[in-house]
């Protein structure tokens, strides 16, 4: 299955579209998003809480399931595919989970967590050769043997997160969401669990959505970024493109919002954004940031700009950009 | 000491706190100095578990009254004793003079009182003499401060958003003028468009009212940006304390603050791969009897591991680590 040619994508959504009904009206978590990920490629997924980013990471593994949109894995439409094939399909696709205290089960063992999904798959045919490969991917992941017969709770938060590494390694698959994988953790800890999904990366040619709110972790990471707002995609280009020449009003500020562990720029100026997300329930037409934007003009509450590519492959929808 | 017609706003002097169950003993804090000028800001970084919280509650004497214990050490907050006071000057003291900003503006909010209440309660404690009508006005001007409206002081927690919360759990603790405000990572639960207000809400406030600030922080980021000074803090040592200046510009520095600097992905230059430190923070029941950060440490030498290192001192800048202190050079 390896044949793949680098030109097409490996994931690929398009208008994909979650709306939640709650009973204060229709949420609209994800609103009408296109991307494209390459094999090899990681793409980022950045905003703030309740931009609809998780959403969108479960809703391309289809652990939610889309309002409307079209997503396609290594060219196949899989949006409406049978629960069985899904199942199959998920072994090529899977994730790796924020919390690392909510995650696994704290009843098993460090070696049952990780052989888990090999049982429900029958990836192999004897208890031996699960164990064997448990034994592996704890070797791969960093995880000392000793611990096998540990239970989560002896662990710490870094040890943890290597478990759910491993877990969501064991299927083999191509693509994997990371879902804030490191948000919980410590800076010294979280550098080690990046610098460990970016050597599996290499080692195993793996492809990742990573979901963060940190902006210096997705530089770091990814090869391309996604700047989410309530639901809709504001921005998306090459990682170094988006930090060297941020287009939309709301990128700019989520970039100038940083501290910078550096005192020299204590005195920068910062554009700061007044105000907070508002809510994705029955959202009004226009542009969603419009409220906030330091410089509306009476259009942006009127329609909603689209998506347009101002240079090649970086896309703003923004009505400035016109 | 020597100081005679000088005494720092508060000094923390060779403090000792544990733990203390029948199982086990969890030595917290270990030895902490520092001092605080009014009108400055200092901040108090490490990771999960180094003592941080410990040392801020230590300060309002708020430490679990059946295993917490300060065993050495003496606390001075404007000249007096905080081990001498009694109840009632405790009391007069929280909220008061010293307020605290806590972490989780969604938990430490209480959901069954309006606003104005709950920030109304403070000031009616701290001034028995206001009536209704002074209280209430007290209130209005703290949420102004803070950029609330007036209008929202009779709403409930459920009705504001995160960041309006932790406003709120900020007017509060500015509502009866303290002299000191401990922030005990005031932005970490919230997004960074909103941190970015909420820190510089905090910086105005700080230089219009001059109030001394304790800002404690994993993430050196808003060091850099909001304190005068610094101590970083690892297994309950303060092993680096300076200016912002000595820790962000300095040349010579201990190793684990070059670790903490290491980890962070710096959004100027993308590397390969980031330098962590390797390993965990040390058992803070069983600590290394030498330098506690010696296990994890890339220039650890013999004596690392035995002795417990002094204190190199340049200027204000303080380094706890045998690299710089002469007995090393000696045993090298």
């Amino acid at each position: 299955m390896a044949e793949l040619k680098t030109a097409a994508p490996l994931m690929e959504a398009r208008n994909l579209t979650k709306i939640f009904n709650v009973s204060r009206g229709m949420l609209h978590a994800v609103d009408g998003v296109d991307f494209k990920i390459y094999p090899g490629q990681t793409l980022g997924v950045v905003g703030e809480s309740g931009c609809g980013k998780s959403t969108l990471g479960n809703t391309i593994l289809r652990l939610t399931e889309p309002t409307s949109g079209e997503m396609y894995f290594e060219g196949k439409e899989y949006s409406k595919v049978g629960k069985r094939e899904m199942r199959e399909m998920r072994k090529d696709m899977q994730m790796i989970f924020q919390d690392p205290y909510s995650s696994i089960d704290p009843r098993m063992c460090v070696a049952d967590i990780i052989a888990e999904y090999m049982i429900i798959n029958r990836t192999y045919k004897t208890k031996r050769e699960i164990y064997a490969q448990v034994e592996k991917l704890m070797d791969t992941v960093g995880l000392a043997k000793r611990l096998a017969e540990a239970y989560p709770h002896e662990l710490d938060g870094g040890r943890r997160q290597r478990i759910g590494v491993a877990r969501a390694l064991s299927l083999n698959p191509k693509f994997i969401v990371c879902d804030e994988p490191v948000s919980a953790l410590d800076v010294s800890i979280q550098a080690q669990i990046l610098n460990l999904l970016m050597d599996l990366q290499d080692e195993y040619k793996l492809t990742y959505m990573f979901i963060t709110h940190n902006l210096s972790v997705v530089k770091q990471i990814s090869s391309d970024i996604m700047v989410m707002y309530l639901g809709k995609c504001v921005e998306r280009a090459t990682s170094d493109e988006l930090f060297a020449n941020p287009r939309h009003p709301y990128t700019k500020a989520l970039l100038s919002a940083i501290p910078v562990p550096d005192i020299s720029m204590r005195n920068k100026e910062i554009h700061l954004i007044q105000g907070e997300v508002t809510s994705p329930i029955n959202p009004k037409p226009g542009c969603r940031f419009a409220a906030r934007c330091p410089m509306a003009r009476p259009e942006c509450s009127q329609e909603s700009p689209p998506l347009r590519e101002v240079s090649p492959n970086h896309f703003v929808a923004c009505h400035l950009e016109e | 000491m020597s100081e005679v017609n000088h005494t720092p706003f508060l000094e923390v002097k060779d403090l000792r706190i544990i733990y203390k169950t029948d199982l086990e003993t969890v030595y917290a804090v270990n030895g902490i100095s520092f001092k605080l000028e009014k009108g400055q800001t200092l901040g108090l970084v490490g990771e999960t578990g180094a003592g941080k919280t410990t040392t801020a509650l230590s300060l309002l004497r708020l430490l679990p009254e059946r295993t917490g214990k300060v065993v050495d050490g003496t606390i001075t907050i404007e000249g007096q004793d905080l081990a001498t006071m009694d109840d009632e000057a405790l009391r007069q003291m929280r909220g008061g003079q010293i307020a605290m900003i806590f972490q989780d503006p969604m938990t430490s909010l209480n959901p069954v009182m309006t606003v104005a209440d709950q920030i109304g309660e403070s000031i009616m404690i701290h001034n028995p003499e206001f009536n209704k009508e002074q209280i209430l006005g007290r209130v209005k001007e703290v949420l102004n401060l803070v950029g609330i409206a007036e209008n929202r002081a009779s709403d409930y927690p459920h009705q504001f958003s995160g960041g309006m919360k932790q406003r709120v759990v900020i007017a509060m603790a500015l509502a009866c003028n303290p002299h000191l405000i401990i922030a005990d990572e005031p932005t970490t639960a919230l997004d960074v468009t909103i941190q970015a207000q909420v820190i510089s809400m905090m910086r105005n406030l700080r230089d219009t009212l001059g109030t001394a600030m304790i800002m404690i922080t994993h993430d050196l980021g808003i060091v850099a940006q909001t304190c005068d000074n610094v101590a970083i803090m690892y297994a309950g040592e303060l092993i680096e304390v300076g200016t912002a200046e000595d820790i962000f510009c300095a040349e010579k520095h201990h190793p684990y603050t070059v670790g903490l600097f290491g980890s962070i992905p710096n959004l100027n230059v993308k590397v390969d791969r980031l330098s962590p430190i390797p390993g965990l923070m040390p058992d803070p029941t069983n600590l290394p009897e030498g330098c506690p950060f010696a296990p994890r440490c890339n220039k650890c030498m013999p004596i690392c591991e035995k002795q417990k290192p002094g204190v190199y001192q340049d200027g204000e800048h303080q380094i706890r680590c045998h690299l710089f202190t002469g007995a090393a050079k000696g045993g090298q």
